[in-house]
């Protein structure tokens, strides 16, 4: 099977050069679904930051999606974030957008054209159950609903892998139950590759999935 | 209400900086215009004990623009009391000659006295009136009013430059996390900053059209036209042209450098 991630003694740090992961060494499956989870301030976001970019390396190699992100140049690095979607703890919504040029954004970012950019929307925005909403702006929704918006943006370009930062961690039931349905048809129909940060995993799930959990800057596989 | 309140602040700045360039301009026109009157009012005298060919005297120095002789007539008719025809010829003969001077420019104090240097030159030259009292009195108001304007059109540069700094800091705010976001799902750094350019160019051309409108209305106000005419200059209050181009591309171009300063500035959140 064809590995998304390959990390080979990967260490990293913030600018104080305390070390939050130390020489961790996993590999990831193409089309796998996996939870990180940890206690607080142990380094799940941290990872997943390191995952689309937004932290380097202090030392060893990460390679996602083929492309080894230590000393990666900026047009690279787009590139493969535009195969990435991303969902964010605190949504990362452009509030002066409405929630249907958000959902747009990473499809006008790859070049989508626009009949085929607004049937997608339209289709997301039923899903995420916000038809009804889809002119208004992020601050006009509830924190429930904003993370419905996130997840839509994110599966809206098919993405190879989708890294998602405690996509319920303050949700109801309701959003929540939504998100996992959505992370698992993306998983099960698209066979894209599912990286879940969180705290709890639920008990309900329909799909394989693999736990990682992180301590004291160690990455183990919870058998 | 939300897009105009988008525009507004970057408008404002850009207007009062747009209307400081064109009252400069104004000003500029105005004192260039005043210099050429107090030019054309202005002339030097000089005295020769023989007579001088006109390119003699021009060719002294740069600044002698025309030279014109004084008749001796007005002089003899005052003195006319019983002199003979005869005797009033052989008077015009042995009296000196008297040219009057029109200058290129208002001249400086320096410029007078090297004028005068030149001229003395010419042995038969012996006496030069400028004036020069009048003249400095006049130059100095001048000079006074070109420093007053100077000190304002620095006050304004800096009011200016505060202005544009704070609209940068607004928008740094404002832009910098759609462009995080935008840089998140790959979006190359031309996409990420179209949004700030479009804006940029579009605040610009509102500014560039109220000034417009703003100076048309003035340029045909009659009370302003008739405070000009007072002091007998005769300027383009506002060349629709030529000033029309200036202010746009002034506004376009500072708008434009914003927008890059804050592309340049911008730092992806972690």
């Amino acid at each position: 099977m064809d590995k998304v991630i390959v990390a080979q003694d990967l260490s990293l740090s913030y600018s104080n050069n305390e070390t939050i992961i130390n020489k961790a060494n996993f590999s990831i499956d193409s089309g796998s679904f996996i939870f990180i989870t940890g206690a607080s301030g142990s380094g799940k976001s941290t990872l997943l930051k390191s995952l689309y970019g937004s932290l380097k390396a202090k030392q060893g190699s990460l390679i996602v999606g083929g492309v080894e992100l230590r000393g990666v140049t900026t047009s690279k690095l787009n590139f493969l974030r535009r195969h990435i979607g991303i969902v964010f703890q605190d949504y990362k919504l452009v509030k002066e957008w409405t929630i249907e040029k958000n959902i747009m954004l990473p499809l006008i970012i790859n070049g989508y054209e626009k009949g085929v950019t607004q049937n997608q929307v339209d289709s997301l925005l039923k899903h995420v159950r916000l038809k009804h909403q889809a002119g208004k702006y992020p601050l006009e929704l509830s924190g429930g609903e904003q993370q419905r918006v996130a997840m839509a943006r994110a599966l809206a370009h098919n993405p190879i892998l989708i890294l998602a930062d405690e996509p319920t961690g303050n949700l109801d039931d309701y959003s929540s139950q939504l998100i996992w349905n959505l992370l698992e048809g993306a998983n099960e129909q698209l066979n894209t590759t599912v990286i879940v940060v969180t705290h709890n995993i639920p008990r309900n799930l329909n799909v394989d999935y693999k736990h990682y959990n992180i301590e004291y800057g160690s990455i183990h596989e919870v058998l | 209400m939300k897009s105009f309140k988008n525009h507004f602040s970057l408008v404002i700045a850009l207007v009062s900086i747009l209307f400081s360039i064109q009252i400069f301009a104004i000003v500029d026109r105005t004192m260039d215009a005043y210099k050429e009157n107090l030019a054309n009012n202005y002339s030097i005298i000089i005295i020769s004990q023989k007579k001088l060919q006109d390119k003699e005297i021009i060719d002294v120095n740069d600044l002698i623009k025309s030279v014109t002789e004084l008749s001796a007539d007005n002089v003899i008719e005052r003195l006319n009391s019983g002199i003979t025809e005869k005797n009033k010829e052989l008077l015009k003969l042995t009296l000196p000659k008297f040219y009057k001077l029109t200058l290129t420019e208002y001249p400086s104090p320096k410029q007078i006295e090297k004028l005068r240097e030149n001229l003395l030159k010419i042995k038969s030259i012996t006496k030069i009136e400028d004036f020069s009292h009048n003249h400095d009195t006049t130059y100095k108001l001048l000079v006074l009013f070109k420093t007053v304007v100077f000190v304002f059109a620095l006050v304004v540069f800096v009011v200016t430059t505060l202005l544009i700094f704070k609209e940068l800091r607004i928008w740094q705010f404002k832009h910098n996390e759609r462009m995080s976001i935008m840089a998140l799902f790959g979006a190359p750094i031309w996409l990420r900053s179209a949004v700030l350019f479009r804006l940029a160019i579009v605040d610009a051309i509102i500014a560039g059209v109220i000034t417009f409108g703003l100076f048309v209305y003035i340029a045909s106000e009659p009370l302003i036209i008739e405070q000009f005419e007072n002091l007998s200059i005769n300027i383009i209050i506002f060349d629709i042209v030529n000033d029309a181009v200036t202010l746009f591309s002034a506004s376009i171009t500072l708008s434009i450098i914003l927008a890059l300063m804050i592309v340049i500035g911008h730092k992806e959140e972690v």
